[in-house]
């Protein structure tokens, strides 16, 4: 590798960082002020360092309920994601049947809905069958976008597993169910860890559906945040630390997945 | 889906049955819900008048709608062109080993997983020239910069949010693709004698075909489909700007409570995205089949 290519390549490495850090740079700047200082004026560090939004957030059952209710319908749909889209998954790479090419062009086509279009029908199926305002109802809704993906990127991983191995099991005596959970599982580990965070990815930063679903058992912390103008205006600083808190677990789920991420994409579909 | 022979198996159907339910429960119960209220006038929920294709009818001549697909149209191409080579030369530039790989990998996706309504309260905040960064320096540099005030810039600063937000999923997409490419295609390619722009051109680029197709029909499908971001950030204006499809869908459909109308706009809607997404896929498709011609001579 010559030198100057390799500089030019920092260069532009690094000014993408820097692009990519300051807007989050800056909500952490404020999330660190009081309002009267953020509204005071410009400043690119905190002058009077504070705790207290993240206090405020992790005191008030109001705002950090909003974390816990996210975390919930969350977590709920990535286990229904993964436990549905992983025996379908392997129907789709080891197995044709009738209609298989449909059936998974259909599945991608649910990827492309705008959640907008789906809006009112979810709102009153939800409401007739009495679902509102629950955790469960997020979950089943997400659904909707989160299954399509988990069994296309599952569907790669398994593709590149070969089919020699389901053979063998099954010559040993091994029961569909115990060589996929004892063998095969395993055998795609990380497939799985890159679908749930994808699956955790997208139902995670969803808004619009988890607010029309919701009004105060479930309500996500994202809808929380855009309730914030009280009498006395924008409340930027609470906005600010909110906003940083919501980034903390996404952040954490990318440090366990960094390896397999570029893999999961790539596997299969190259 | 490969297109090596898989063994037929018609039980098979046995094991995506519990998929299908799940995605059946969320999209075909809807669908129908939608497809019914389009052809009704529902003036309560009591009184319901059949109306035939009525509402298709208007919402075709509908003005507005016009100008929502328009902009629409514009800002999800303009979306695409630039995303997509700023996403190739980052997953060029990214550091393929160590550390500094993890750290590049870790910043860079930082961005995807920020709630979208937050990441339009950050550059809310950002863009703002009294306490704003980006609003400061742009004013410091004698822009007169107003995302509320002025039209065009509304819409760059929406643009420059999107940017921001989903370069980096071409980027990781791309960068999947290029590790993916094995030593020897670099080392035939050096023998060759081949320079650095060959060796994209003839090598790189036809090997990331695959992730990229995915990541112009991800980036197309989901711009196409944007709601939050511009909705926090701008509310669609200054007049109507920045106000998008889906906006404007969820205007109709819980603002004025217009069902039949907003019904028959969610199908058109739908439609358009398939069609688009169909002619991307097909054209992608024949491009890259040249490409490789053109890499084999």
């Amino acid at each position: 590798m010559n030198k100057p290519k390799f500089q030019k390549r920092s260069l532009f490495m690094i000014a993408y960082v820097v692009f990519a850090l300051l807007p989050i740079y800056w909500m952490v700047n404020m999330s660190f002020k009081t309002n009267n200082e953020i509204l005071a004026g410009f400043s690119l560090f905190p002058q009077h360092f504070t705790w207290d939004n993240y206090k405020t957030i992790l005191t008030d059952p109001a705002w950090y309920s909003g974390y816990i209710n996210s975390l919930i319908y969350v977590g709920i749909n990535t286990v229904i994601s993964l436990t549905v889209a992983l025996p379908a998954a392997y129907a789709f790479s080891r197995y044709s049947f009738l209609g298989d090419k449909h059936v998974f062009f259909w599945l991608l086509t649910n990827r492309m809905t705008p959640p907008a279009v789906f809006l009112l029908p979810f709102f009153q199926l939800y409401t007739s069958v009495g679902l509102m305002d629950t955790h469960i109802a997020v979950a089943l809704v997400h659904l909707l976008f989160n299954v399509p993906l988990a069994v296309w990127i599952l569907e790669g991983f398994m593709s590149g597993i070969p089919r020699e191995i389901d053979e063998t099991a099954y010559i040993d005596g091994y029961s569909f169910p115990r060589f996929f959970l004892t063998i095969y599982l395993p055998l795609i580990k990380a497939g799985v860890g890159v679908a749930a965070f994808f699956c955790f990815m997208f139902s995670w930063v969803e808004l619009l559906l988890a607010r029309t679903l919701t009004s105060v058992n479930a309500k996500p912390i994202a809808a929380t945040m855009t309730r914030t103008v009280s009498a006395s205006g924008m409340d930027w600083a609470t906005l600010a630390a909110a906003g940083v808190l919501t980034i903390v677990p996404g952040a954490i789920v990318i440090w366990f997945v960094r390896n397999y991420i570029a893999k999961g994409f790539a596997m299969g579909r190259v | 889906m490969s297109t090596t022979t898989k063994p037929v198996n018609q039980k098979a159907w046995f094991l995506i049955l519990p998929m299908l339910i799940c995605v059946a429960f969320s999209a075909i119960l809807p669908l129908m819900v939608v497809v019914n209220y389009s052809v009704q006038d529902i003036i309560s929920p009591e009184r319901r008048v059949f109306v035939g294709t009525e509402w298709f009818a208007a919402i075709m001549r509908d003005e507005e709608l016009h100008g929502a697909l328009f902009r629409q149209l514009t800002y999800s191409f303009s979306v695409l062109a630039v995303e997509l080579p700023l996403g190739i030369l980052l997953a060029l530039a990214m550091p393929a080993q160590g550390w500094r790989s993890s750290a590049v990998l870790v910043i860079v996706s930082l961005s995807l997983l920020i709630p979208w309504n937050v990441v339009g309260t950050i550059w809310q905040i950002f863009g703002r020239t009294d306490i704003g960064l980006m609003g400061a320096a742009l004013l410091g540099l004698g822009i007169d910069y107003s995302y509320t005030g002025n039209p065009v810039h509304a819409w760059l600063t929406v643009l420059l949010m999107d940017v921001w937000h989903w370069t980096p999923l071409v980027a990781l997409l791309g960068y999947a693709g290029l590790r993916s490419i094995p030593d020897a295609y670099y080392q035939a390619a050096s023998i060759d004698g081949a320079s650095k722009l060959d060796v994209f051109w003839y090598v790189q680029l036809p090997k990331m075909r695959g992730v990229l197709m995915i990541a112009v029909l991800l980036r197309f499908m989901d711009s196409f489909m944007i709601y939050t971001e511009p909705f926090v950030l701008t509310g669609g204006g200054p007049g109507n700007s920045t106000t998008f499809l889906s906006q404007f869908l969820t205007q109709k459909a819980v603002g004025q409570f217009d069902l039949g109308p907003a019904a028959a706009f969610s199908l058109i809607y739908f439609l358009i995205i398939l069609l688009m997404c169909f002619i991307l896929y097909n054209w992608m498709q024949r491009v890259g089949t040249q490409e490789k011609e053109g890499g084999h001579e």
